[in-house]
């Protein structure tokens, strides 16, 4: 017995430290996983930050078919929406496509759109110059803007893809932001 | 030195223990915290078994007639909880705590003060949980799942208290799992090496392993759905950056090897019952072992499974899908292995050998339906039908506890020192199962038709196969108050139960009289 109760807290330490790792790991798998979805696309997320476009050979053998879709979230009254439901272009030559987003509300707000591309794999070859969506929007009361999306499919998209959406999804951020912060972005705007 | 003599004194009575509700508060005894274990289990069984009676009277006809939508959601969420973290897991650690120290002939669990703590905080997750559900706007209504935005954004207010509830059922099952642990590794008797360890020792050792992996998860899972819901994180927020989906990612790589959890126990207890009233050695000891340790190394790589209608590249859907089938094979094993037990053995047909029977049959089922859900088109149709609470139910109710059942009629005469009335416990064996196939087969029928599941009113083309299926439900439910009645009546009196009332009965356990002395090997016992 008396060998045996050294024992015993060492074992005990061991096992509290898993537990604790696992605590740890279960967080970590929130960076893990948007380092994942960026790796592989699953989940077809498009990336955050502006690519800058190479000058790459346009390959013109190859249409790709890119449609947009808009979403508000629950509770925005916003209008928005692309100003064409879909484009056709060439892997590898840019376009610039317009959202138009109008608050018809008495109150100034602001919005996030958070984007996603189906079939997921195709996110990996969309590459956005520019994008509305890499930061908030914020728009006054009764005003409409038309808002910018530059983009150029990558020509190493596999054949088999010849048809994606992008989608938007279009969140309420004005509870989120203080009334110093809604003029500031109100005035950069 | 005179504290050192007078603990030797105290020892030497050799059953004493403190009288009154002190002795419950305050005990250290394995025996007396499994009991509490147990009793605290049936409790909970029987009021998540109260719940699914509502939820069964609601649904006993088409249309609104009883309970509104919101509460209806609040019985299918507290339910899953009440009877996963309330009656199959507490029910599996109190038959740890009464009999690994036993099996392994050791005279106590290893912590014991951390085991009364362990168990004595369960009460209060529970009363937390239950009261949620008085509270303004209601208890957790999003599923036992509690999948984000559900949880987050359009949950009510009381979900802090669903939080801390579950944060305590953690605590709790954490520290139960680090005593086996601790007790299996450190205190076997001498001679008793792993390989001679009976095989429910064996399996809740895997299973304790899988709880501090898993469980933390659960508590991080939960922890986000706080910060998320009440101080402005975004972790499954899409509008804030994270995302919904994440969470079921999150939970499912806590909650697939949970379901193993909730069986492999299971798996100990049949492979005791079955080569005693076969009076055969169990058949491949060695592939039992090899086969638990790999169902418990693959629970970890199948999680996604349950999220196929996710949306998700076709090569994760197919990984996930072959992963989960690979895991009918040490499952299959398993099944051989309990088949060829009985193949040309001597077979009687005592309560315990009939529990253990009908979960070979009946978990077998439903292996079978969760082989089909696992095949990922076809998942598409069957994805949040009844389909799937027809399997989880197969492989919960009449897999994990049946087996709890088979155990408790196993170890009763050790545990309370009488035979149980056998007659009456057969009677209960019969109700169980037919009413249990009465209940859930239906359901695969309404679920392959197309009624979604955790929906209080349906089509009227699902109302025969609901009024069936409801019968079958409150059969099934008054069946387990004749259990009660059964254990009530042993623990007053019987027929005095021999130290081995199983004629094939093997294992340390049944070297000591019955009942269990309150003090068993204080002098490790000789294993060869």
């Amino acid at each position: 017995m008396s060998e045996e109760r050294p024992n015993n807290s060492i074992l005990v330490k061991r096992l509290l430290l898993t537990v604790a790792g696992m605590f740890a790991f279960g967080f970590a798998l929130v960076p893990l996983y948007d380092v994942f979805c960026e790796v592989t696309g699953f989940n077809g997320r498009t990336s955050n930050e502006a690519a800058t476009y190479e000058m790459v050979e346009v390959d013109e053998s190859r249409t790709i078919k890119v449609q947009f879709l808009t979403r508000n979230a629950k509770g925005i009254p916003w209008k928005f929406e692309p100003s064409v439901k879909e484009v056709r272009v060439h892997p590898g030559e840019t376009k610039v496509v317009n959202f138009l987003a109008a608050n018809p509300t008495e109150s100034d707000m602001v919005a996030q759109a958070i984007p996603s591309v189906a079939p997921a794999e195709a996110s990996l070859y969309l590459n956005k110059v520019e994008c509305f969506c890499f930061n908030q929007q914020p728009l006054a009361a009764n005003s409409d803007t038309e808002m910018p999306m530059q983009f150029y499919v990558d020509p190493d998209i596999p054949d088999h893809i010849t048809t994606f959406t992008l989608s938007y999804t279009l969140y309420d951020m004005t509870a989120n932001t203080s009334a110093e912060q809604m003029a500031q972005l109100l005035k950069t705007e | 030195m005179s504290t050192a003599v007078e603990a030797t004194h105290h020892d030497a009575h050799h059953d004493h223990k403190p009288s009154g509700i002190g002795r419950w508060l305050f005990t250290t005894n394995h025996k007396d915290i499994g009991s509490m274990y147990l009793w605290f289990s049936f409790i909970m069984f029987l009021t998540g078994g109260a719940m699914a009676m509502v939820i069964r009277a609601e649904l006993f006809q088409p249309g609104l007639q009883l309970i509104e939508p919101q509460f209806f959601n609040q019985m299918t969420t507290v339910h899953g909880l009440i009877m996963v973290f309330g009656a199959v897991m507490p029910a599996f650690t109190g038959l740890a705590n009464w009999m690994i120290p036993m099996m392994i002939g050791a005279p106590d669990m290893a912590l014991p003060r951390m085991n009364n703590w362990s168990f004595w905080i369960l009460p209060f997750a529970f009363i937390i949980l239950l009261g949620s559900l008085f509270m303004e706007g209601g208890g957790p209504a999003f599923g036992w799942t509690f999948y984000a935005p559900l949880s987050t954004t359009y949950s009510s207010d009381s979900t802090a208290l669903f939080v801390f509830s579950v944060h305590i059922m953690g605590i709790s099952s954490i520290m139960g799992a680090i005593n086996v642990i601790v007790t299996i590794m450190n205190m076997r008797a001498p001679g008793m090496n792993y390989m001679k360890m009976p095989l429910f020792v064996w399996t809740w050792l895997i299973t304790a392993f899988l709880l501090i992996a898993v469980m933390p998860v659960l508590a991080g899972a939960v922890t986000m759905v706080l910060t998320d819901k009440y101080f402005g994180t975004s972790f499954f927020d899409a509008a804030g950056g994270g995302d919904p989906v994440m969470f079921q990612h999150i939970f499912w790589f806590f909650g697939h090897p949970e379901v193993y959890i909730m069986i492999l126990p299971s798996f100990g207890i049949i492979s005791a019952i079955i080569p005693a009233f076969t009076r055969k050695r169990l058949f491949g000891y060695s592939s039992m072992v090899y086969a638990t340790a790999a169902i418990a190394l693959l629970s970890f790589l199948v999680w996604a499974h349950h999220m196929f209608t996710t949306g998700m590249p076709v090569f994760a859907e197919l990984f996930f899908m072959y992963c989960t089938m690979l895991i009918a094979v040490p499952t299959g094993v398993k099944v051989f292995n309990w088949v060829a037990t009985m193949w040309k053995g001597s077979m009687t047909f005592e309560t315990p050998m009939l529990f253990a029977l009908a979960f070979v049959i009946l978990f077998t089922i439903g292996g079978f339906s969760g082989l089909m859900l696992a095949i990922t088109p076809v998942d598409f149709q069957y994805h949040d039908t009844y389909f799937v609470v027809a399997h989880f139910h197969y492989v919960l109710v009449s897999g994990a506890i049946f087996s709890i059942m088979a155990a408790a009629y196993y170890w009763l005469p050790k545990w309370t020192g009488h035979m149980y009335d056998s007659t009456l416990a057969k009677t209960h064996f019969w109700a169980s199962v037919i009413s249990v196939n009465v209940l859930f087969f239906p359901m695969h029928f309404a679920g392959l038709a197309g009624m979604p599941r955790r929906i209080p009113d349906y089509a009227t083309q699902f109302a025969d196969v609901n009024q069936i299926t409801s019968i079958g439900g409150f059969a099934f439910g008054l069946s387990q108050l004749i259990f009660l009645w059964v254990v009530i009546k042993c623990v007053k009196g019987g027929e005095k139960a021999d130290a081995k009332p199983w004629e094939g009965a093997e294992g340390l356990e049944w070297t000591v009289p019955s009942p269990a002395p309150y003090h068993t090997f204080e002098k490790p016992p000789k294993v060869d």
